[in-house]
């Protein structure tokens, strides 16, 4: 059945269903089981779940357990490999059957940011659910940023908190805090359980709503009575999600309406966010760039969704983007937003941005449609299927017309862009190591197989325009929150989850210093990622806004790591048991890099000594309009060719 | 800015009336009023939410409030198709010199009083705002000591259910 879902509109003359999507599906149950090796689709739903990390097992018998044993023997069921976290208190009793466990790895961090972010970089890396454990209070508040910044990227994480006491709660007891409240904004879902028997179905709803439609982080709190009383344990569990149904299935008059569009386009641009990757779309993606001749544009959080080598990319947009990619977006008469939305690091000053555009809008939440740009086609779809609608929609119009849409004097343009604005840097002039040079190398030794994973600022963004991505989940970042931080823990998760690719940590010495504990996690664990910390002495990103909003005046951004060496990374890495390199001229760079290639069984830690004046370019500043973006210092590309009647 | 009510049906489950309040405070809205209570079907709460916003930022509010796991369904009801009451007790200065014209005020707007003392009257009464607001300024000379009002509720006219089609 599923028909479909248009976004949801309220009308003012009627008594309108604004929840649509809902409305469609009453007619099915209340609650739905998962009695199958897999979820079962919901009954008339369009298609099955997303798979699980691995398929349930076949139900079991209840069984006599407590509640800890039926925490364990959940995770077990759902697939769940690795679990990032340290015990405490409240969380104890789970630890005691995660200790018997076969088939779940836990892996002991250093702080519960690290076991977030972890779970995170897993997830991001491999597609399956990422998940962490903390107990009560500030173990479960340490969890806050890892899970405000999954939420905001939408990444699939499911974190298990203790809490006090079922007696205790609002007591103020020892190490109460209430994460539910807390977390409320910032996960997709949380739970407080308060029974025993429901732990099967709360981690099974939580898992199920963690991976499906829009991902996102589920917390799961669990009082420590609840983990010791004695309870049942069976598989699977009924989940009870009435108000819970993603849409994944496009509806097909809007795919013709969008096939249009993109047909009668003469500058169209297919702008590809995030949601690609998570739809596993990539392929899809390309046949369509190919069937359509339009160029592509790959944000931040969608780098690798499409290949960098491919002649129709055209770049990264967004306040760092290259010229060529902000200025085909400001430039297009026609936006095919897939997976995107309209960020306002993408857009810049939004009433200014892509003035001549048509909007089609594909995301499978709703709620992105038209949130800051009007869209004028809307989809609501998972990318996977709504591209292929969109191929076979699109075939059919040209067809229809006997040929393909002539495109040639756009690509004339953004050939024109490509050529005379194209990705670069200068050297320092101060002699001193060039941190593009450093990152450009690792992405060039290391290979389109390699994973690359950054923290925040300018390596982030260096790293995200420097390295050739050639495939999907092979850069990960952490786009919407920007945590510094991120790095170390999420490419140790990603390590953890793809054993076999070579991940590289792109680190900034501000950054690296917030996380870089869980380096000792991974020397103990046997988790041997490589890290190359962007060593420039200073808080980079803030610097070059100081330098170019704050008239130079750098207030609190030298972090000394240049001028006392403190910490010495080198030393530090070497303390934590990894191997600690460092380099600090450019013929020291390959070789470096080369060595950290040749060491697998350790972490190894690259202390890279750049200058510390290099700064992000392509740039448009915060704020203001995409036209203004300059390619370098005081070159504005738009004005120019504005002033030379050049744009059309 | 148009008043819109609306009418959400949400799992009875602890926490939801946060969820969603949280949801209209972190976002920029302003709840007018509010009101939850039962349905007749088990497990199934209601809220009627009454909200002062333009038309685009209300579906992003009602986009937003149906990503909520426990939200069921949202519909907004049209003034014209729907009928909207509110639920209004009022304590008024009342002697004995003023108690009969007290009284038949209470009586034009068909409010009852649920309370006598020598020198005030409860005054219970239900109506639409405009309604509750004319028979407050009528009892405003008198002095008003103290007042309660409940959100609104509201259901659509006809022989429609909200309900039935939600949770079936």
């Amino acid at each position: 059945m599923s028909e479909h879902i248009e976004p949801i509109r309220v009308s003012p003359t009627d008594q309108t269903t604004i929840k649509q999507n809902r409305e469609q599906t009453t007619r099915r149950e209340l609650t739905m089981t998962t009695a199958k090796p897999r979820p079962a689709p919901l009954a008339g739903s369009p298609k099955p779940f997303p798979p699980p990390n691995r398929p349930l097992r076949v139900g079991t018998e209840p069984i006599l357990v407590n509640g800890a044993q039926s925490l364990v023997r959940s995770l077990e069921a759902v697939g769940c490999e690795a679990v990032f976290g340290i015990p405490g208190g409240a969380i104890l009793p789970a630890y005691d059957p995660l200790l018997d466990s076969t088939s779940v790895r836990h892996v002991l961090v250093r702080h519960e940011q690290g076991a977030g972010h972890a779970a995170a970089g897993y997830a991001q890396a491999t597609g399956k659910v990422g998940v962490c454990m903390a107990t009560s209070g500030p173990g479960a508040t340490n969890l806050v940023t890892p899970l405000a910044d999954a939420h905001l990227d939408s990444v699939p994480v499911v974190a298990i908190t203790g809490q006090v006491p079922r007696a205790l709660i609002g007591s103020d007891g020892f190490q109460e805090a209430d994460i539910c409240g807390i977390t409320m904004p910032i996960t997709k879902h949380n739970m407080l359980v308060t029974d025993p028997a429901d732990i099967p179905r709360a981690i099974a709803e939580a898992f199920y709503l963690a991976s499906s439609g829009r991902p996102g982080p589920v917390l799961v709190d669990l009082p420590k009575d609840i983990l010791q009383a004695k309870t049942t344990f069976s598989w699977p569990p009924e989940m009870k999600l009435p108000g819970y149904r993603p849409t994944t299935r496009p509806h097909g008059k809007q795919i013709r309406e969008a096939a249009k569009l993109i047909f009668a386009a003469r500058r169209p641009v297919l702008y590809v966010g995030g949601g690609v990757i998570k739809a596993g779309a990539h392929q899809e993606l390309r046949e369509l760039a190919e069937l359509t001749g339009a160029p592509v544009v790959t944000t931040l959080m969608a780098r690798g969704a499409f290949p960098d080598s491919h002649p129709q990319h055209v770049g990264m947009p967004g306040m760092h983007g290259t010229v060529s990619a902000v200025a085909a977006m400001q430039r297009s008469d026609l936006l095919v937003a897939l997976g995107a939305r309209f960020d306002d690091r993408v857009t810049g000053q939004l009433s200014t941005f892509a003035p001549g555009a048509a909007v089609v809008h594909a995301d499978i939440d709703p709620a992105e449609i038209s949130k800051n740009r009007h869209a004028d086609v809307p989809i609501v779809g998972d990318c996977k299927e709504v591209i292929a609608e969109l191929i076979d929609a699109v075939r059919a119009e040209q067809a229809g017309a006997g040929g393909l849409a002539d495109l040639s004097a756009w690509w004339r343009q953004l050939g024109d862009w490509r050529e005379r604005f194209p990705l670069g840097y200068d050297w320092p002039a101060d002699g001193s190591l060039s941190p593009e040079y450093v990152i450009e190398r690792i992405g060039q030794i290391a290979g389109p197989d390699a994973l690359y994973v950054a923290g925040v600022g300018q390596h982030q963004m260096w790293a995200a325009q420097f390295i050739r991505y050639e495939r999907p989940r092979s850069w990960l970042n952490s786009g919407g929150l920007g945590t510094m931080g991120f790095a170390v823990p999420a490419a140790m998760g990603a390590k953890l989850g793809l054993p076999d690719k070579t991940v590289w940590c792109i680190d900034g010495d501000g950054c690296f210093q917030m996380t870089n504990q869980e380096l000792a996690t991974c020397a103990i664990e046997n988790i041997p990622i490589k890290v190359a910390v962007i060593n420039n002495g200073n808080l980079g990103m803030v610097r070059q806004w100081q330098n170019l909003f704050y008239d130079g005046r750098y207030s609190h951004t030298d972090l000394g790591t240049h001028k006392h060496r403190i910490p010495d990374f080198k030393l530090l890495a070497e303390a934590m048991g990894c191997v600690g390199l460092r380099g600090e001229s450019r013929e020291q760079v390959d070789g470096v890099i080369n060595q950290a290639m040749a060491i697998n069984d350790r972490p190894v830690v690259i202390d890279f000594v750049v200058g510390a004046d290099a700064q992000v370019w392509p740039m448009v500043a915060a704020g203001t309009s995409n036209d203004e973006v300059m390619a370098a210092r005081g070159i504005r590309p738009l004005f120019d060719d504005d002033d030379a009647g050049g744009a059309s | 800015m148009n008043r819109h009510t609306l009418s959400v049906l949400v799992e009875d489950k602890p926490g939801v009336l946060a969820r969603v309040a949280g949801l209209f405070s972190r976002r920029g809205f302003n709840i007018e009023s509010l009101a939850v209570g039962p349905t007749e079907v088990a497990d199934v709460s209601r809220m009627t939410i009454v909200v002062a916003v333009d038309e685009l930022p209300l579906e992003q509010v009602t986009k937003q409030l149906n990503k909520l796991v426990n939200v069921l369904k949202i519909v907004e009801l049209e003034p014209t198709v729907s009928v909207q009451r509110e639920l209004l007790l009022v304590k008024v200065r009342t002697d004995a010199t003023v108690r009969s014209q007290v009284l038949e005020t209470v009586q034009l707007f068909r409010a009852k009083v649920v309370d006598v003392a020598p020198e005030a009257l409860t005054v219970e009464a239900t109506g639409t705002s405009d309604k509750l607001a004319a028979l407050l300024r009528m009892l405003e000379p008198y002095g008003i000591r103290e007042m309660v009002k409940s959100g609104m509720v509201a259901v659509g006219r006809g022989p429609r259910s909200i309900t039935a089609a939600a949770v079936r």
